[in-house]
């Protein structure tokens, strides 16, 4: 089968609130920064004819929302499509444009600014339906609380276990340059923070998050001429579960169990916890840090509290970025764990860089309480 | 990359804004006949998918396993049940129905396989649990929505 690559990637430091330039201005500088790396233009002969670009009408204000930016990214006289999905499914998009012949070439930019919503919880409040569920106040938060009670009783999680993730992730964060919230934390100041949506308590969730960031995706054939050390994608794969929450297993992800199935299947990885040696998860939330890990086959069912004693985050790389529990944007954090990947394949990742990563695997999810999950393979 | 630099942000307008959107949305026939069914007769209807024998509520037109169609098998399922799961709100924010502290949880009621997403008060927030009986409490006036329940409350024997 052809190959696909990712030539390189380009995130802008994360803040909570980056009012003071333009979701436009953050997608110049990523632009600016992977022409800086990989050389590439716009021109009709050689240079990028496709863009795949991912926002949020709501958190943009604004519906067709790449109308905002289409020309900061290159967006004008060429062909673009805008990613509504969670972003990680713009790189399983922008593969499949390149595996069908449709192009060789395709940029990919993301934006998101939670902090031009004055609720991003209001915001995610409006994906629901106006008669069962908006009505009743559903949002990304309490869905998610609803499924951390579940979870935590299903894995019996301890509120140090949850305490030591997020912990571990601030420490991690303090390493990234790009990481939104590095505070130190003590576990007592997670496990006596207030609650916010029991059992989720204050410091179980992550922070309000601005930030952009950019990929460069190219075919086997055109690689080379963007990079000496091209990152393959070997597998990708996406799930949707049912919509209404009394419809699912909240305890257990089905959905993101066959996104990783999928994915797995097309890397031909027979055994995971073999085959993985850095993971990028979507934990919006400290619980769905082992769940999804439950998910993607690295820790037994139902085992997540005794897999966080035992140190399996820290075994398989989990998140050595910080991950979305220090804060990423919604609906791009995917997109910022997969160009994290790119890094430590490449040996780029800096102070945070893990010895000998040769498979990554990138998660991410959307809709309340992971009802959408999708999974990307990436192998040096 | 280049470690992004604080900006000169003198004369910087930042304009606030407001979505406003009138808009119409057809609650499908299902869905109209559930809260027609709710509103007038103060009953909770769900569907039996004839394949699958699950019972869905809220109910709706096709199975999602089996694309059966499902609307002409209405049941009436019990304006009681427990509490499948359930999270108290802590935080306020104006799309939220009820000033936190507040129980939102999954209601299986009598009957149903599908538990339903509600508001539990009548209880302290401390003292609810999983499997507490629970039964609807109607509301005085319509919304034309799932708030035609205005809450679901402990029984007391």
């Amino acid at each position: 089968m052809k190959r696909v690559a990712i030539c390189a990637a380009a995130q802008h430091k994360i803040e909570p609130d980056i009012w003071y330039k333009r979701f436009q201005g953050m997608l110049l500088d990523i632009l600016e920064d992977l022409q800086k790396q990989t050389g590439f233009i716009f021109d009709d002969e050689k240079g990028v004819h496709d863009i795949v670009s991912c926002s949020d009408d709501f958190f943009d204000a604004r519906t067709i929302s790449d109308n905002g930016v289409c020309d900061a990214i290159g967006g004008h006289y060429r062909g673009e499509d805008k990613m509504a999905q969670e972003g990680l499914n713009g790189i399983g998009y922008a593969m499949a444009m390149i595996l069908s012949g449709h192009d060789d070439v395709i940029y990919l930019p993301a934006h998101c600014k939670e902090s031009q919503a004055e609720s991003r919880y209001m915001n995610s409040n409006l994906a629901y339906d106006p008669f069962y569920c908006r009505c009743l106040g559903l949002d990304y938060l309490n869905t998610a609380g609803l499924q951390a009670r579940a979870y935590m009783q299903k894995a019996k999680i301890t509120e140090e276990q949850l305490a030591k993730v997020v912990v571990r992730a601030r420490r991690w964060a303090s390493r990234n340059p790009y990481a939104n919230e590095t505070r130190q934390l003590e576990l007592g100041d997670v496990m006596f923070s207030p609650m916010l949506c029991d059992p989720i308590r204050t410091l179980h969730a992550y922070p309000v998050s601005d930030g952009a960031v950019g990929l460069l995706l190219a075919s086997e054939e055109r690689a080379y001429e963007f990079t000496d050390n091209p990152i393959w994608i070997t597998g990708f794969g996406n799930c949707m579960d049912s919509y209404f929450l009394g419809d699912r297993d909240l305890a257990s992800s089905l959905a993101l169990k066959k996104a990783a199935s999928q994915a797995y299947k097309m890397a031909g990885i027979k055994s995971p916890k073999k085959k993985v040696d850095l993971v990028e998860l979507m934990d919006c939330y400290a619980y769905q840090q082992p769940m999804w890990l439950e998910g993607l086959g690295l820790c037994a069912e139902g085992k997540g509290g005794q897999f966080i004693d035992e140190n399996g985050p820290a075994k398989y790389n989990v998140n050595l970025s910080g991950g979305m529990l220090t804060g990423r944007p919604l609906m791009i954090g995917g997109l910022y764990g997969a160009a994290e990947a790119v890094l430590q394949l490449k040996g780029q990742a800096g102070e945070h860089q893990a010895a000998d990563v040769n498979c990554a695997v990138v998660h991410s999810t959307t809709g309340g309480a992971g009802q959408f999950h999708t999974v990307l393979v990436l192998e040096r | 990359m280049a470690v992004l630099r604080r900006e000169d942000t003198s004369d910087c307008f930042v304009m606030p804004g407001k979505m406003v959107l009138p808009v119409q949305y057809f609650a499908g026939r299902a869905g109209s006949q559930f809260i027609i069914s709710l509103r007038d007769e103060r009953k909770i209807l769900g569907v039996k998918c004839p394949q699958c024998k699950k019972v869905y509520v809220p109910p709706r037109e096709y199975c999602e396993k089996d694309f059966t169609k499902l609307d002409e098998n209405w049941v009436e399922v019990g304006n009681q049940g427990v509490v499948a799961n359930f999270t108290v709100v802590h935080y306020n924010d104006k799309h939220l129905p009820l000033k936190a502290p507040y129980i939102l949880a999954l209601i299986k009621l009598d009957g149903a396989d599908t538990p339903i997403a509600h508001i539990v008060s009548g209880i302290d927030p401390e003292k609810v649990s999983i499997g507490l009986r629970v039964e609807a409490v109607f509301a005085d006036k319509t919304t034309n929505t799932i708030l035609d329940i205005d809450h679901f409350a402990p029984i007391v024997d």
